[in-house]
């Protein structure tokens, strides 16, 4: 086990490493001048040109890319260009609120998502069945950012529970609850609605297994093998690829965290972009990659723990 | 086969919606009450009535046209960008998984490095860097596509390549172009269908996505992610253009996954019902 997580750990490497080049190639290739956008079009020519050498900006691409590497290797993400902070120091302090956010909708997503996916299964069928079907659907067709608005629309402009927008203060639970009760609401369906299904099709699954038919043909009661023998093999799969959700939700929680005005990832990604603020840029999409890389990894290994069929080789 | 999908109530509802949509997409100039790009600075932000039935935006425009023009750009993103990535994750998949060895090696490898990326993060990063133009999101979103077609072909082909098929055409000498399009391509096809069907929904999203960003086809161009974030600036007076031009975004994307699914049950009977 020690041995094949050490392995996958060093393949990672390389693909990291890969990752990185293309950030840079890509950051690269962006259109506008990085120097003017931070000084602005009135700026003078000398006024530019020092602050492209400044920035490094005039050595050549393969000494820039050295420097980016080493700086990296260094933990050092650099200046944001247009803000001048450093942009680990960004990154850390909006990463709680990504997080939090997409591990609230995970966690939404198991809360409502397996027992609905149990009744559905049990009943198959009927109308319990239907509704399940209907339900999980929409919540695999509604994008998030407008599921988002829908909620902002009823429960802070209609009903005035919640908080339009912002994030509130992180440490103050009441403040940070009420925040990200509607994102994660928003975030959560989709994730309900995979959960749902998959509880579904797997507990179907296992129904028929040979082992199955046995303890229906020694009697024991439908309840007894529902939560002895099929929820436990079904709901293994289901939640060791928990870390896999988390991938595919830190991605959509870009659009959330725009539509709210919360801070986050998503939020200093997009902002990065419309200011042509490279060092930003390149750190953030690093930083994505890192993470998916990084809950791949945890999810392949938690999967591995919990099925001893997967063998190590 | 067919009877299975005509039997599906679901599937069918999702491809008469799906129809509908197209309809109205190719039909557009002449079911579209007024000029989408027509402004009237007189009557702004109406709300629905006679004239204007879903009422007017922040510039006059009537609503329901812009929403039938809109139709237009989610339908060819949706699906020229799914075609692109089909057609290039199919043959790297298939390139991948017939050749082997070193070749193999270094496509799957650059599929896991372009997987690293959430696919909205990598799709916001090349539409920043090539510019947003329609042919260029077409573009970016077939790369974002890629990688899951490419992946989903390569591993259908190892298990295809191992069967005994394949071992007999190629025992009777039949060339290697011959064994990949004649023998496993029909194979695997229904699968990569089945995606793509499902995956038109996922691109339409993206592009939603993208254009809520300001990164999609450029204003004054109508298409329903633009027309969600011109309505979120006048979110209180004129809650309907974002909850009107979301509505179709989200029934597009609900009638392509009910065909998906109903697709799926008709290529792949052992999950009918599941």
């Amino acid at each position: 086990m020690f041995q094949y997580a050490m392995r996958r750990i060093l393949i990672s490497v390389p693909i990291l490493l890969v990752v990185l080049t293309l950030v840079f190639v890509v950051v690269r290739v962006l259109p506008g001048d990085p120097a003017v956008a931070a000084l602005g079009d009135q700026a003078s020519k000398e006024a530019v040109d020092a602050l492209r050498a400044k920035m490094g900006l005039n050595d050549p691409l393969w000494l820039q890319y050295l420097k980016f590497l080493g700086s990296l290797c260094r933990g050092d993400l650099g200046t944001s260009i247009i803000s001048g902070f450093p942009v680990a120091a960004q990154i850390a302090s909006v990463v709680p609120f990504t997080l939090e956010l997409t591990f609230l909708a995970v966690f939404l997503g198991y809360l409502f998502g397996i027992p609905l996916g149990i009744s559905a299964a049990v009943r198959r069928n009927s109308f319990v069945d239907y509704f399940n079907r209907v339900f999980s659907l929409l919540g695999l067709s509604v994008p998030a950012f407008y599921l988002g608005i829908l909620l902002i629309l009823v429960f802070s402009v209609k009903l005035r529970i919640f908080p339009v927008v912002g994030g509130g203060e992180f440490w103050d639970l009441e403040d940070n609850l009420t925040h990200v009760a509607l994102p994660a609401l928003a975030l959560g369906m989709m994730m309900t609605a995979y959960v749902t299904r998959m509880t579904r099709s797997s507990i179907l699954d296992i129904m028929r297994e040979d082992y199955v038919r046995t303890a229906h043909s020694k009697g024991l009661s439908d309840r007894k093998i529902l939560y002895k023998h099929v929820l436990r093999n079904a709901l293994i799969p289901i939640v060791a690829l928990g870390g896999l959700y988390v991938v595919v939700l830190i991605g959509s929680s870009v659009m959330v965290e725009i539509v709210f005005s919360r801070p986050g990832l998503g939020k200093l990604l997009v902002g990065a972009i419309k200011q042509r603020d490279y060092t930003t840029l390149q750190s953030v999409m690093v930083f994505y990659a890192f993470l998916v890389v990084a809950f791949n990894l945890i999810t392949e290994l938690a999967y591995g723990l919990v099925d001893p069929r997967i063998k190590y080789n | 086969m067919w009877l299975a999908f005509l039997r599906n109530r679901t599937a069918i509802a999702g491809a008469a919606i799906a129809v509908l949509i197209f309809m109205t997409a190719i039909f557009a100039p002449w079911i579209a009450p007024y000029d989408p790009l027509d402004q009237d600075p007189i009557f702004r932000l109406e709300p629905g009535n006679q004239e204007h039935w879903l009422g007017t935006d922040d510039f006059g425009r009537d609503v329901l046209s812009r929403l039938i023009w809109g139709s237009r750009i989610s339908l060819v993103i949706g699906f020229a960008s799914v075609l692109i990535g089909m057609i290039a994750g199919t043959a790297l998949g298939m390139i991948a998984g017939y050749y082997r060895g070193r070749v193999e090696t270094l496509i799957m490898r650059g599929i896991d490095v372009v997987m690293s990326f959430p696919d909205l993060i990598l799709a916001v990063a090349i539409t920043a860097a090539l510019g947003a133009t329609l042919v260029n999101l077409v573009i970016t979103l077939g790369i974002v596509m890629t990688p899951g077609f490419a992946r989903m072909a390569h591993s259908a082909l190892l298990s295809m390549r191992e069967r005994e098929f394949v071992l007999a055409a190629q025992s009777i000498g039949a060339r290697d172009r011959r064994i990949i399009f004649k023998h496993i391509f029909p194979n695997i096809f229904g699968e990569l269908l089945v995606a793509a069907t499902l995956w038109v929904g996922v691109a339409i999203r993206l592009e939603a996505n993208l254009a809520f960003i300001g990164l999609g086809v450029q204003p004054p161009t109508p298409t329903w992610g633009n027309m969600i974030r011109e309505g979120v600036d006048v979110l209180i007076n004129a809650p309907g253009i974002s909850v009107y031009s979301g509505l179709c975004i989200l029934v597009t994307i609900l009638a392509f996954n009910m065909l998906g699914d109903g697709v799926r049950d008709m290529v792949d009977p052992r999950l009918r019902g599941i």
